[in-house]
């Protein structure tokens, strides 16, 4: 049986990395995938492969009003909200030395309020819907720091507490809906590309990530995908407010 | 010791209550000098050299940090104390212009604060033996479980969380000498519930938040001043990138929650 028969679910970064992985997950499992992104020639190329389950909508996810746009956009098409899946977000290389105010305020706008946003802009009709389960794409980073990614980390850590307020608040209010945070490793998808090019020591950037992870190689994009499907899905229906990792043993 | 502290220099933010005055006070009595930096001029008096300070502010840091170079030479201890609960703002009723402003003070101003203190304690004066940097920044359980507060001072402490561990894996990388950690209270007695207060009375109050804390209490101030005094001094020199929770036990075990409906 499908495992997203009648689900519709709104994805943040949808149109390329995790969110794209995902959104092929959830249409392969009769789901109908809403993806909202700033980048809309290849949010629009994977709508139209995905076919008449797909749909791309425009989102600048630090802008409330894109935000409540996107989730009208998904109730008009699909007639109900059940999933979103926050994994539109930036990698940024700084150290506490180096970053300034600016960068700092970018990075967690993006990834931090950007996740707000999106919790804050679905509950509605999440609730109109009959329930609901929200998935934050946090990172390893958001449970052990990095020297050279403290804006990232910062982000990353507020990510990880914010999911459980979230899943605290809607348990209180007995609004039957989930959420809960992936941390995934290094996972090849374009946030890390421009690392890969860049030696370090002897190694190249794609060593040198590989050697951290226990498994000795990079995720893949579809194997975090495949733990947000279970996230999304009914399968998961006791979790919330939970960390959940996808990082090769990186953290073990 | 009265003089474990002689000689360094410690900048403590936030201190017109609570934690900080109470950090400030025991630092001072450790025998180090203590500027206290705050806000509010209010704070002026109760410990160490006063100076208005904002800690969203980097204009701000720039100024503290000109000034306490120019006049103590040195800087060894930084307590980022300072912070907002912001109201009592759900995921529902926060707004953005809220989430900025509780972002700007518990996240930015800590980030700031590091910032700034690093760069001081590495221009320690000449002819005056380093520093043994320690920054201490103040989170929240609220910064560990999802219950601890508003959503916005939540992210904000899982923000400061996190940015310590990267801090104290920067300066170790670096061999600076400086060590950071944060610290996450529980319910400690301070003016941030003192809305709460007024509503149902301090005593009350104060019995019902207790009661959440296996200890069967809230925490006093000085508790707390006295975990920022250990993580100041040499004591806790091999403590960095470290969570030290101080919370009666409140984040040990299950907690029973109060049963809450739709209002």
């Amino acid at each position: 049986m499908a495992r997203l028969e009648g689900k519709v679910v709104l994805l943040s970064g949808g149109a390329s990395g995790i969110g794209a992985a995902t959104a092929r997950l959830v249409v392969r499992e009769g789901g109908k995938a809403v993806l909202a992104d700033r980048d809309e020639a290849k949010g629009r190329a994977l709508a139209a492969e995905l076919g008449p389950a797909a749909l791309f909508v425009p989102l600048d996810v630090i802008r409330e009003e894109t935000w409540q746009t996107a989730v009208a956009a998904t109730v008009d098409a699909f007639g109900g909200l059940h999933g979103l899946l926050n994994a539109a977000g930036i990698g940024v290389r700084n150290t506490i030395e180096d970053c300034s105010l600016a960068d700092y305020r970018r990075v967690n706008d993006i990834n931090s309020l950007g996740s707000f946003l999106g919790c804050k802009s679905v509950l509605p009709a999440m609730k109109q819907s009959g329930g609901g389960s929200i998935v934050n794409i946090s990172s390893v980073l958001g449970l052990r720091g990095a020297s050279y990614a403290m804006a990232y980390c910062a982000s990353k850590g507020a990510v990880r507490a914010l999911t459980k307020n979230v899943a605290m608040h809607c348990a209180q209010m007995k609004y039957n809906i989930r959420c809960n945070s992936v941390h995934p490793g290094y996972i090849d998808t374009p946030m890390i590309a421009p690392r890969l090019d860049q030696n370090i020591g002897n190694l190249s950037g794609r060593q040198w990530l590989e050697e951290l992870h226990p498994l000795g190689r990079l995720g893949q994009a579809e194997e975090v995908a495949n733990m947000n499907l279970f996230l999304l899905s009914d399968e998961s229906s006791f979790a919330t407010g939970s960390e959940f990792v996808c990082d090769g043993g990186l953290t073990a | 010791m009265d003089d474990e502290l002689a000689g360094r220099v410690a900048i403590v933010t936030g201190v017109a209550s609570g934690i900080g005055a109470a950090s400030a006070s025991l630092l001072e009595q450790a025998g180090a000098h203590v500027i206290v930096a705050d806000l509010n001029a209010a704070a002026a008096g109760t410990a160490g050299r006063f100076v208005r300070h904002d800690v969203a502010s980097e204009d701000s840091w720039k100024a503290l940090l000109a000034d306490v170079l120019a006049r103590e030479g040195r800087l060894d201890i930084m307590v980022n104390n300072a912070g907002i609960s912001g109201g009592a703002g759900t995921v529902e009723t926060t707004t953005v212009e809220n989430w900025q402003r509780v972002q700007s003070v518990d996240s930015e101003g800590v980030f700031l604060g590091c910032k700034y203190a690093i760069e001081g304690m590495k221009k320690t004066g000449p002819g005056k033996a380093a520093s043994q940097g320690s920054i201490v920044n103040i989170a929240s359980v609220a910064g560990l479980i999802g219950t601890g507060g508003p959503i916005a001072y939540t992210a904000a402490k899982g923000a400061v969380r996190l940015l310590s561990k990267s801090v104290a894996l920067y300066c170790a990388e670096k061999k600076y000498g400086i060590r950071c950690n944060s610290v996450h209270p529980g319910g400690v007695d301070t003016a941030i519930f003192n809305p709460l207060w007024q509503m149902v009375g301090r005593e009350q109050g104060k019995a019902v938040i207790g009661a959440h804390h296996p200890i069967g209490r809230m925490a006093e101030s000085e508790e707390l001043g006295h975990v920022v005094l250990w993580l100041a001094s040499d004591r806790s020199s091999f403590v960095t990138g470290a969570e030290i929770v101080a919370d009666g036990a409140l984040t040990s075990g299950l907690m029973r929650r109060a049963l809450r409906g739709p209002s």
